[in-house]
């Protein structure tokens, strides 16, 4: 498919790892964004990635170690995650966990109060232990987007923000062209990586793909002394320490919203903060003290599964969609790689992902958002 | 196993929300001479009236810049909470007053973030605004809020700039007048609009030495009354120069060089070249505002049950155009700067990182980052503060960007040759000051909250294993991991 032209609706890390795996493969790829590369979940989330249950999992391991050298800019991807368990319940949780791990032969570790404290300095002696995994780990979402953007067009490819894709041209079973306000662009094929707008557009196709989308939080504390380890997770919350010292987390409720097909109107936090940050407080004692400086939010889209949908359509045959269902961000080096697959030979080389087909919602309810209690507070 | 679903989704946060501890008509906030009058005159009206006001704030903050830019030239007095209270009554009788008309008065707290339903957002059981004091955070319900958070201090970088005792005018007005805790004595004046020039005035009414005024245009730029009073008591202004560097020692500032080469002994150089309404409250509710050049920036646009009163509101308009001010310092104070000149103190971002959009020096600069740079980033769209700030970090610190979020959106303006109204303005957000964990804290969180909190969507086939599908691992896996949404 050399020197074809693909075209990639989306920049953020799906659509940009794609285009950036297409390029490297000698093919001319455009990636249009609707504003700025990563501007919506792609650069508010937790960073991790560490995603275990994914059949692209091995493919993310092997790869993030890697990925500041093959990009050729910093991602400030760290290394290894550990769970701390702060009721007698997560505890029993975290060891099943853990148990998983060692029969799929992650390594992973548990760790006493004491060998917890010595690596993540912040934790306190009330925790019940901690389970260290010496696989996944976590970087920087935004640095890792614009790592990408950059690579990608470090090869010769193309992005164009501020340019919201309006719809398609079909011809002959295939899409022949992706439409904006401004500029028609033509193309041998197309990967829809639009996050939540992924049904909107793909209606257009006249293939339904069920997606839900929510809102979710994060806040962010000021600098702390680094600590050993980093990647930090436990008591229902999960997150990171930057490399700068600063603490970043998330998790809890989330709420179930639509979407216009131009985009969330707005990505407001909420006082979800406040109990963000009691169990941040309770999860690192002695960082109780330290200032939050920002929260926000990120609207991300979940399949009826949870998880994500990669697949090449059968009609119009050209095209690769590919929502990551809330979990794309660890995933990225790894989805792009088999959207890039997708796209030129027709099938993922590296992993077996029948699971991710959109066919397996062939016979969704039509009341799937309903039953599962995803609608929209009215 | 066979899945049934419940119509429910226990791990959302429909029901899961706190209400409000107590409910308002009107909470004002900001207890400066606005924020106070139009508290007394709802609560004279028969409202219920909450008026709160985040001074004094600990010494910690002020240390940091919070709310104003102080520069670390507070005296020991400020360490006091009982005398900085007592100190802020003394100041505002008409404290005394408001509370007599009804209105319950909380000092030393800070509204930190306001919250309603609308876009993006349903599950408020009504609008908040979130309130903190130094003990634990809370929220307060209310039909309207009345922003009357004043201005704060515009902060410029030149070389030496981050040392002790180069600090902003309002920050100055206040620890001269309200807190009597200036520690400086002898202080250079940038600028000379009628900021500059009453601080100036009061500065030396109060026995401080004031050497000078520095005005980078060609003429004293305040009123002419004004210009007189400053020329009657004897204080220079000089004009067509700029400061170029600032040199100190352990205690801070010592000396100021300017572009004449003429240096001028001094412990504190107050930068008094423009106040930014505070907006930070409105900005971090997604309220509407406008750039109005002539009331000092971005405004509150106003609406119904979102009012904004005193310098919140805009600066008093004379006609004068403020943004075209700033931006002739701002292009004076650029072209003396070096490269190592710091913009962000927070994250020592430096003027040459910033423009050549790198990362911290914590990060390596393999060379196709060295090669990038603001100007292959503009090839891309338009220049965006959040973009550069997610890049180099400049803003990113504790002090929220209080000191370099306008100088950042001035150098995208000069650096992409384009009109400073074109930047957009880089967001605020929640909490807008800095609060410790503890303080933020939902202690007493409602029990629904706890319920419903799972790590993440408490989807329980989006974490099992692809290798346990199929496998009795696989309900196990469920059971242990997950309850509710499915029977
Ligand atoms: C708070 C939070 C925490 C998270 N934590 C983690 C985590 O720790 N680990 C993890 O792996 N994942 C995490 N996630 C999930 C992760 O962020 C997303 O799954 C991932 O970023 C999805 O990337 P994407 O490129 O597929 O979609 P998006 O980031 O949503 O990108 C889609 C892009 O498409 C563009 N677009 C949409 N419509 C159009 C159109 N019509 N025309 C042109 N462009 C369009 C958008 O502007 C956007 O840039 C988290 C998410 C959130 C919100």
């Amino acid at each position: 498919m050399s020197g074809s032209e693909v075209v990639i609706v989306g920049g953020g890390v799906t659509g940009l790892s794609a285009g950036w795996w297409l390029a490297r493969s000698g093919v001319k790829v455009t990636v249009l964004d609707k504003f700025i590369v990563g501007w919506e979940a792609s650069g508010r989330n937790g960073g991790g990635a560490s995603h275990y249950s994914s059949p692209l999992f091995d493919e993310e391991q092997r790869l993030w170690p890697q990925m500041d050298e093959l990009l050729g800019y910093p991602t400030e991807h760290q290394k290894g995650r550990i769970l701390i368990a702060m009721t007698e319940r997560q505890w029993e949780q975290y060891r099943f966990i853990a148990e998983r791990h060692t029969r799929l032969n992650h390594p992973v570790e548990l760790l006493d109060v004491k060998q917890v404290q010595e690596a993540v300095p912040l934790a306190g002696d009330n925790s019940f232990g901690g389970v260290h995994y010496k696989f996944g780990g976590h970087a920087n979402p935004q640095r890792s987007v614009q790592a990408y953007a950059w690579a990608l067009q470090d090869l010769g490819g193309k992005i164009v923000q501020h340019s919201p894709v309006t719809g398609f041209e079909t011809a002959g079973g295939k899409v022949t062209a992706v439409k904006t306000a401004n500029a028609t662009y033509g193309c041998d094929a197309v990967v829809v990586a639009a996050g939540p707008q992924i049904p909107q557009l793909m209606a257009q196709l006249g293939v339904d793909v069920p997606l839900a989308a929510a809102r979710a939080e994060m806040i962010i504390t000021e600098p702390a002394p680094m600590m050993p380890l980093g990647g930090v997770d436990g008591h229902k919350i999960y997150g990171r320490q930057t490399l700068r010292g600063n603490l970043a987390y998330g998790g809890g409720p989330h709420e179930w919203l639509d979407v216009d097909a131009t985009g969330p109107a707005a990505r407001p936090s909420t006082p979800l903060a406040r109990n963000l940050a009691k169990r941040l407080a309770e999860l690192l004692p002695k960082a109780a003290h330290l200032n939050v400086i920002r929260s926000w939010a990120g609207i991300i889209e979940n399949s009826p599964d949870g998880r994500p949908i990669i697949d090449r359509l059968t009609s119009p045959d050209n095209v690769v969609v590919a929502s990551m269902s809330s979990v794309g961000f660890g995933l990225s080096p790894a989805s792009g790689h088999a959207i890039r697959d997708l796209v030129i030979d027709g099938k993922c080389s590296f992993a077996d992902i029948d699971i991710l087909k959109l066919s397996r919602f062939d016979n969704l309810e039509s009341d799937w958002r309903e039953k599962r209690g995803w609608m929209p507070i009215s | 196993m066979e899945l049934n679903f419940t119509g429910t989704d226990i791990c959302a946060i429909n029901g899961t929300r706190s209400a409000p501890e107590t409910h308002y008509d009107i909470v004002v906030v900001g207890a400066g001479p606005s924020g106070i009058a139009a508290a007394i005159d709802a609560a004279t009206a028969g409202a219920k009236v909450l008026l709160v006001d985040e001074n004094p704030v600990s010494g910690a903050l002020m240390g940091n810049d919070i709310p104003l830019y102080f520069g670390g030239r507070m005296t020991a007095a400020t360490q006091n909470t009982e005398r900085m209270l007592e100190a802020i009554f003394m100041s505002m009788p008409a404290l005394e007053t408001a509370m007599d008309a009804g209105v319950e008065l909380l000092l030393g707290t800070t509204a930190w973030g306001v919250y309603r339903n609308g876009p993006g957002v349903a599950s408020l059981p009504q609008q908040v605004v979130g309130l903190a004091d130094s003990e634990r955070s809370w929220l307060v319900g209310f039909d309207k809020i009345v922003l009357a958070t004043g201005a704060r201090d515009l902060a410029m970088s030149f070389p030496g700039w981050n040392q002790p005792g180069v600090m902003g005018a309002a920050a100055l007005q206040m620890l001269l007048t309200r807190y009597e805790a200036f520690a400086g004595q002898r202080i250079l004046v940038l600028g000379s609009h009628d900021l500059a020039l009453e601080t100036a005035l009061l500065a030396q009414a109060r026995g401080i030495d004031v050497v000078a005024l520095i005005e980078v245009r060609d003429a004293p730029q305040g009123n002419a009354e004004l210009v007189a009073k400053v020329a009657a008591a004897g204080i220079a202004i000089h004009c067509g120069q700029t400061i170029t560097s600032a040199t100190g020692g352990i205690n801070g500032i010592e000396s100021a060089t300017l572009s004449t080469g003429d240096v001028i002994a001094c412990d504190t150089i107050c930068v008094a070249i423009g106040l930014i309404p505070s907006i930070e409250l409105v900005d971090a509710m997604h309220g509407p505002r406008a750039l109005n050049a002539t009331r000092g920036g971005y405004i509150p646009a106003g609406e119904p049950s979102v009012t904004a009163v005193g310098d919140c509101a805009g600066l008093a308009d004379s006609g004068f155009d403020h943004i075209a001010y700033r931006m002739d310092w701002m292009r004076a104070l650029s072209d003396i700067s070096a490269d190592d000149t710091i913009i962000c103190q927070c994250e020592e971002v430096t003027r040459a990182d910033l423009i050549g959009v790198q990362p911290p020096n914590y990060l390596s600069r393999p060379a196709p980052m060295c090669a990038r740079s603001l100007g292959t980033l503009l090839e891309d769209g338009p220049a965006n503060p959040d973009q550069i700030k997610r890049l180099t970090r400049a803003g990113m610190g504790v002090c929220q960007g209080r000191r370099c979020r306008d100088q950042v959106a001035m150098l995208l303006a000069i650096e992409a040759d384009k009109p400073f109204g074109s930047i957009p303005l880089a967001s605020h957000r929640a909490p807008v000051r800095p609060l410790p964990l503890k303080i933020l804290a939902e202690w007493d969180e409602p029990a629904e909250m706890e319920a419903a909190w799972d790590v993440w969507f408490g989807i329980p086939t989006q974490w099992v294993p692809v290798e346990d599908l199929n496998t009795p691992y696989q309900d196990e896996h469920r059971q242990m991991l997950y309850t509710g949404m499915y029977t």
